[in-house]
């Protein structure tokens, strides 16, 4: 987590609204605290029945009642009676502390999770000995070592519903759901972390199918390793213009234009070149489909099918609106991991602007970018520009990018030719001719440097 | 309704783990008392209760005291949070009432034990 983890014998609160998954953050806590950490866990719920958790998290991999069964885990249900009990004079919650602590006796529990505990909330009426019972269990919690998770609702204007921040005092993690163009995005901050330096930024999280995942927006700071080992671009006078040799392995290309003027087939024809070299390309397209693709590339003389039978290549395609811009990234990320391509292929990332705004697609490419570059992968990006003018339309990535490919139109002497130029390639000298090319049965040729007539 | 029945005994003098007063009666008061330990609150309960069963149950109440610091996994199979507890028995239904029982009106209200004038 961010800033190395939770403070080890204190309570940390993690609240946010109904629904944005403060429940699976504490069991993941505790589940990942038992298998990778050897350290046993008591779930104390208020508000799920023992059943219900199961069930839940089973969706995320977890096991609970394996882990109950190896006594590492106790899951245990605390009903708690709405509109509550007679009140006659003083009480505590000596009960609660003796079921508590006979828990963390029977598995030697070193994390404990409370959710929620403002249920109590509504089943006692003298609020006053409540909440100085709460103080006095969070001060045991202390007391006894353990690390505690304490769950809270949030509240109008306030952290919690009812206040439980004031004791919780060492670590609060906030948890939001927001909806933006129709895409629900869960944000996880740091609120406070006494004695540490932590992240104050809103962290966007997924709850996927291997739990929740922090997906740090510059946390990676700027320290991939730079690769002198050039690849070829698959076009070799392409290479000549980039220096000579061809892209830096690792290196971020963009390759940017209008409609038509062959965007995807550069794409393509680098993905085909990694492949006769032997390395592995992963094609995420989120326009055509992989066969549409592959069928198109046939017809330039690139034959993609047959590495996609030799499964050096595989083709993720997907509709940018099926998921949140996150949802795209952490699925990326997965098939990335999985995949463990060489080379690969966004496009192109123009259609992500269908699902966020310009800076949520800038921050989310930032952070592709440098998954990519810390993990040596080539890739490359397609844009497609609706304004003429291309060099203006993607300031917000263009610096992000190693090697920016500008690929367009002119229009003289009777027809449209396509050119493509390199604006800027980090590292190496490059060409500063405009070339013609053309997209001929062996795929895209660049021919002579591009004239105005008439000069 | 007869008066007080006289088959109970007179109540024990309150030794922590034992049953006190009358059984074998089936208009016999069952209560339930959870305490833990010897608290304050735990003793004062005890003896709040027990005073109030004598003035208006004389001879037809049982106490059962329940040490969750004793038998701490009866906490949970018996779903006790706060302490004391006072749980009514028989007759049913259950009854909860939780404090040290010093509020007698809201304990007699509680278990509905009010006094009444015609006996």
């Amino acid at each position: 987590m961010t800033g190395g983890g939770l403070p080890d014998g204190r309570p940390t609160l993690v609240c946010g609204p109904a629904g944005c998954g403060k429940t699976l953050l504490a069991m993941e806590f505790l589940v990942r605290g038992i298998v990778e950490f050897g350290e046993p866990g008591v779930f104390l719920a208020f508000e799920e029945t023992v059943d219900e958790l199961v069930e839940n998290v089973a969706s995320m991999g977890f096991d609970l009642r394996q882990l109950q069964a190896d006594g590492l885990l106790v899951v245990d249900h605390v009903s708690v009676p709405y509109g509550g009990a007679h009140e006659t004079g003083a009480w505590d919650l000596e009960g609660l502390f003796i079921r508590l602590g006979a828990a963390i006796d029977a598995v030697k529990a070193k994390r404990v999770v409370l959710d929620t505990i403002e249920t109590l909330f509504g089943a006692f009426t003298d609020i006053a000995i409540l909440r100085s019972e709460l103080r006095r269990l969070l001060g045991w919690l202390k007391a006894r070592g353990v690390t505690a998770v304490i769950t809270g609702e949030r509240g109008d204007g306030t952290l919690t519903r009812h206040g439980i921040e004031e004791y919780v005092s060492d670590c609060v993690i906030v948890l939001d759901h927001r909806v933006s163009a129709q895409t629900s995005t869960r944000r996880l901050r740091v609120l406070k972390y006494r004695g540490t330096l932590h992240g104050t930024n809103e962290y966007p999280f997924l709850i996927g199918e291997q739990g929740v995942s922090v997906l740090p927006i510059t946390s990676l700071g700027l320290q991939h390793s730079a690769s002198m080992e050039r690849v070829s671009s698959g076009v070799p006078s392409l290479d000549v213009m980039l220096g000579g040799a061809g892209l830096y392995r690792g290196s971020s290309v963009l390759i940017s234009g209008t409609a038509g003027t062959g965007k995807s087939t550069i794409a393509a024809q680098f993905c085909a070149a990694a492949c006769s070299r032997g390395e592995r390309a992963l094609y995420f397209a989120f326009e055509e489909s992989a066969a549409q693709i592959v069928r198109n590339m046939a017809s330039v003389g690139i034959d993609l099918a047959r590495w996609v039978d030799s499964g050096l290549l595989q083709f993720r395609c997907v509709r940018p609106s099926l998921l949140g811009l996150e949802a795209h990234l952490a699925t990326m990320q997965q098939v990335v991991s999985d995949f463990e391509p060489d080379v690969v292929v966004m496009d192109p990332i123009s259609d992500l602007l269908h699902v966020g705004a310009g800076e949520e697609v800038a921050a989310m490419l930032t952070r592709q970018v440098d998954y990519l570059k810390s993990r040596g992968v080539t890739a490359v990006f397609t844009s497609l520009n609706t304004i003429r003018d291309a060099e203006n339309s993607e300031q917000q990535i263009g610096s992000l990018i190693d090697t920016w490919i500008i690929a367009k139109l002119e229009e003289g002497d009777g027809q449209r030719s396509r050119v493509l130029y390199v604006l800027k390639s980090r590292g190496m000298p490059h060409s500063q001719e405009i070339r013609n090319f053309i997209l001929s049965s062996h795929g895209l040729e660049l021919t002579d440097v591009f004239h105005r007539r008439g000069r | 309704m007869t008066g007080p029945d006289a088959t109970g005994g007179r109540a024990g003098d309150g030794a922590y783990g034992e049953i006190v007063g009358s059984t074998g009666n089936p208009e016999t008061w069952q209560l339930r008392l959870y305490v833990a330990g010897e608290s304050p609150k735990s003793v004062e309960a005890f003896y709040n209760l027990k005073k109030l069963c004598e003035e208006h149950l004389p001879g037809r109440y049982q106490i059962e005291i329940i040490d969750l610091a004793e038998f701490p996994s009866l906490a949970r199979s018996h779903e006790i949070l706060a302490i004391p507890t006072l749980v009514r028995q028989v007759p049913r239904p259950f009854r909860k009432i939780i404090g040290d029982l010093s509020d007698t009106d809201g304990v007699l209200d509680g278990l509905q034990l009010k006094p009444r004038p015609t006996r």
